[in-house]
């Protein structure tokens, strides 16, 4: 069964489906629409949506509602994930799993409301104080928009991070046909839980994954929940064996499992002279220029990045194998280019390709970018 | 006094860490006798412990803890209740976080979410140097105001009193009848903030001879009065909210969606359609349902709107997409059909219109300028039908016409298509006029 709408459903469908239990968020272009599904059908399941004061209570609300058991969501844009960045780093520190979607528009500051872009990546990466890993995916249209909301639920309850889902104002508010017909079928991870009997210690976290088990506060164990950094039991510690275990094990626990997240989808061709590397709806755009090139009878690939953080690093050096020159086509002046860079073997050109006019980069755009490479004048 | 039954207190963890004479430690130990008193389960019970001295309280309790950022404990604590309206939540604040989260205690206070906030106000920031705090009153010298405070102190109890707060008091360290404060604001449902005016003996006592006395002139002074502000109880948020929500469980609508192709369409390659108009002239809703009837006749389509951050003025631009393959980029450089529908809408694409190659068409209405083009313009005839006042429906008119000319899908579709809604009458009709419409001339 096909049914027509646009990325804003996807994501709350997708809420849906993985069993969130809260959201929280304030009014905000492009990202206003998802407040609204969920406002409107969380407490049809039991949950609870609420619009917050403003951008620091949802984040405050979130993590509140995450700690005592809920399985939570909130969504913004730009200026509003500069007002969640100080709450980004409690959720790193407390450990707090949640989903975070950023409808990207075009910044800086109030920027362009109605406007694609895509300008928010390093900072989502890098957006709060220590410069401890999140997770961050980034859907390339409304399918992925379900698809990958999914997948941020379970990599959030797995690791106890937050989870971006990286998207913008064209695949929030743009409709596009899907099948989903087996959506639901994907099954709901649940939440790695302390069991009743025993001694609990809410940050204690034994190898191989590093990820304390969760206790609701207002459950069987008593639980410290803090900002601070701290020993096992959620104290507040200066020791630097203990300050120096927590803030390893903040980082290794996601970027040591960096495979297990990476998504990437690979359409590579052995003899090509021409990677396009793209993310987000940059992506559709890349996928028609290298069909496009290749009937032209051009050897090109592709690489979408749908996990963008932490970065592929494996899948992006196995792409740029062999290839002279990589294309990064991004809503941007070049952020992800630079990950791009830092990983290219010796030798090998890294050309963006970048748009900041407010309108999509075109597959003609690409297309040109490819060409100009493969002809021999060039070469 | 009765004695004490129980403690929550962790006596592995005592004593306080607080300097001597703080009144950090008789505002927890009054507490604790509160709890006491009303025999609260420890295993239900939150403390929420802001930033700053007071910040270190809830360590000493055995209790569940929530130790936050600065300023954002009640946000965690309305988390906490909404998640789990049976907690007992408690707030452990002081001046400085009712400072720069004073924004969540007005809304905490409007929401009257049920949890009680203890203020640890000693007038200023005690664990960073005795800086001035919202709370500062008037000629005080701390550390950032050495020649004396020019600000007027923040009423902080009355603040949230005047906005919805249903169990307000102000009162202090040496109030013999603390403990009965702070059982009557537990007991409270709803939102209970509890001012407790202390020393810091470390800082702003020594530096303004703050004593029991002066604390009491200060408040007089102030016009602050003290002892229990309000008493009003009124329906708790987080059960009102489950209250008024519980009888629509049930499966979201989101959830129950789907679109049943029951019609056949003939559209072989991709055609692209722009839709120019202005704002509140149904231009989106027009290129939804001719988007939704192509999926309804097994063709794929995607929706692209562009408008001004105004709602209800201004241009209103759509680019659908109709293919019978998948569709990636959703962007439409060269539209194959164009609908000039206002003067708002086609000064935003005259230029487009302009570039049009032969094949193209432009249906336009007679009262959008004239643009040189070589595709195929077609002035429609609003004017001939009993429609020519009804703009809103022009864009879908317009639609259904076009519709005919390219044969990407039976009308049969659009029709179902825009059926659904709840202006489907007037809206079936439009379709059919505009299936009808006629060319001017
Ligand atoms: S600095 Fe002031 S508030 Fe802090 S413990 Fe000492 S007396 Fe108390």
């Amino acid at each position: 069964m096909r049914e027509l709408i646009d990325g804003a459903e996807a994501i709350a469908r997708a809420a849906l489906h993985a069993g969130c239990t809260f959201f929280s968020g304030y009014p905000i272009t492009p990202a206003t629409p998802i407040l609204l599904h969920l406002i409107r059908e969380l407490p049809k399941v039991g949950g609870t949506a609420i619009q917050s004061e403003d951008e620091i209570a949802s984040m405050g609300f979130c993590i509140g509602a995450a700690m005592a058991g809920a399985r939570v969501m909130t969504a913004t844009s730009g200026p509003g994930l500069s007002l969640y960045s100080e709450s980004v780093g409690l959720a790193i520190m407390g450990e707090v799993p949640m989903v975070i979607v950023d409808a990207q528009r075009m910044g800086p500051a109030t920027g362009g409301a109605t406007t694609v872009a895509q300008g928010d990546i390093q900072f989502l990466r890098w957006g709060t104080s220590g410069g401890y890993p999140v997770i961050v995916l980034a859907p390339a249209d409304v399918a992925e928009c379900y698809a990958l909301t999914r997948r941020a639920f379970d990599l959030a309850e797995r690791f106890r991070v937050p989870v971006f889902v990286a998207t913008d104002k064209e695949t929030v508010l743009g409709k596009a046909t899907v099948d989903a017909a087996s959506w639901d079928e994907v099954p709901v991870r649940q939440r790695p839980t302390a069991p009743a009997g025993g001694s609990f210690l809410p940050y204690r976290a034994d190898p191989p994954d590093g990820v304390p088990l969760m206790s609701p506060l207002g459950g069987v164990h008593l639980v410290r929940f803090t900002t601070s950094t701290h020993d096992e039991r959620g104290r507040l510690t200066r020791s630097p064996v203990e300050v120096d275990r927590l803030n390893r094990r903040l980082a290794a626990k996601v970027e040591d499992h960096a495979d297990e997240i990476a998504m990437v989808r690979a359409d590579l061709q052995s003899d090509a002279d021409t990677l396009v590397v793209s993310y987000g709806i940059t992506a559709l755009a890349a996928r028609e220029a290298i069909a496009s090139a290749r009937e032209t009878g051009l050897a090109v690939s592709g690489l979408t990045v749908q996990s963008l953080w932490p970065v592929p690093e494996g899948e992006l050096r196995a792409a740029m194998r062999g290839v002279d020159r990589v294309l990064v086509p991004e809503l941007n002046l070049g952020q992800y280019r630079l990950e791009v860079e830092r990983l290219a073997p010796d030798g090998v050109q890294v050309v963006g390709i970048h748009r900041v006019d407010g309108e999509l980069i075109t597959p003609d755009q690409i297309f040109d970018a490819i060409g100009a490479h493969e002809s021999p004048e060039v070469a | 006094m009765s004695t004490q039954l129980r403690t929550y207190l962790d006596p592995a963890t005592l004593p306080f860490p607080f300097c001597p004479g703080c009144g950090h430690g008789t505002i927890l130990e009054r507490l604790d006798q509160a709890l006491a008193r009303l025999d609260v389960d420890p295993a239900k019970l939150v403390l929420v412990s802001d930033i700053g001295c007071s910040g270190l309280s809830d360590a000493y309790f055995a209790t569940h803890a929530f130790h936050g950022l600065h300023g954002r404990s009640v946000t965690y604590a309305t988390g906490l209740k909404l998640a789990n309206p049976d907690l007992q939540v408690v707030v452990l604040m002081g001046d400085g976080g009712c400072g720069i989260g004073g924004h969540h205690l007005i809304n905490a206070a409007r929401r009257n979410i049920g949890v009680t906030v203890v203020v640890f106000n000693n007038l200023n920031y005690g664990m960073t140097g005795g800086e001035h705090s919202v709370s500062t009153p008037p000629a005080a010298v701390t550390s950032t105001t050495p020649l004396g405070q020019l600000e007027r102190p923040m009423d902080i109890a009355g603040t949230v009193a005047v906005n919805g707060a249903s169990f307000v008091a102000r009162t202090s360290t040496f109030d013999t009848t603390l403990t009965d404060v702070l059982v009557r604001a537990l007991e409270n449902d709803g939102f209970s903030l509890v001012d407790v005016w202390e020393l810091c003996t470390a800082y702003f006592a020594p530096a303004n001879k703050l004593s029991r006395k002066a604390m009491a002139e200060t408040m007089t002074t102030l016009g602050f009065r003290s002892g229990i502000l309000v008493d009003e109880p009124r329906p708790e948020y987080a059960k009102a909210y489950r209250a008024q929500h519980a009888g629509i469980l049930g499966e979201p609508a989101l959830l129950a969606r789907g679109l049943e192709v029951r019609h056949e369409a003939t559209l072989d390659r991709r055609l692209s359609w722009l839709f120019a108009g202005a704002a509140g002239k149904r231009i989106g809703s027009a290129a939804g349902a001719l988007a939704r009837g192509a999926v309804l006749s097994g063709l794929w389509a995607t929706q692209r709107n562009d408008y001004p951050v105004t709602v209800r003025t201004g241009y209103s631009l759509s680019e659908i997409i109709l293919s019978p393959d998948p569709v990636l980029f959703t962007g439409v450089a060269t539209p194959d059909v164009v609908l000039d529908l206002s003067a708002e809408g086609h000064a935003r694409v005259a230029a487009r219109i302009a570039g049009l190659p032969r094949g193209a068409r432009v249906y336009r209405s007679p009262d959008v300028p004239e643009t040189e083009t070589e595709a195929d313009v077609i002035t429609l005839d609003f004017a001939g039908t009993g429609w020519a006042r009804k703009k809103e429906s022009w864009a879908l008119m317009a639609a259904a016409r076009a519709l005919r000319d390219t044969d990407a899908y039976p009308v049969e579709a659009l029709r179902e298509a825009v059926g659904a809604g709840g202006a489907a009458t007037e809206a079936l009709a439009a379709v059919d006029a505009g299936h009808a419409l006629a060319e001017v001339g």
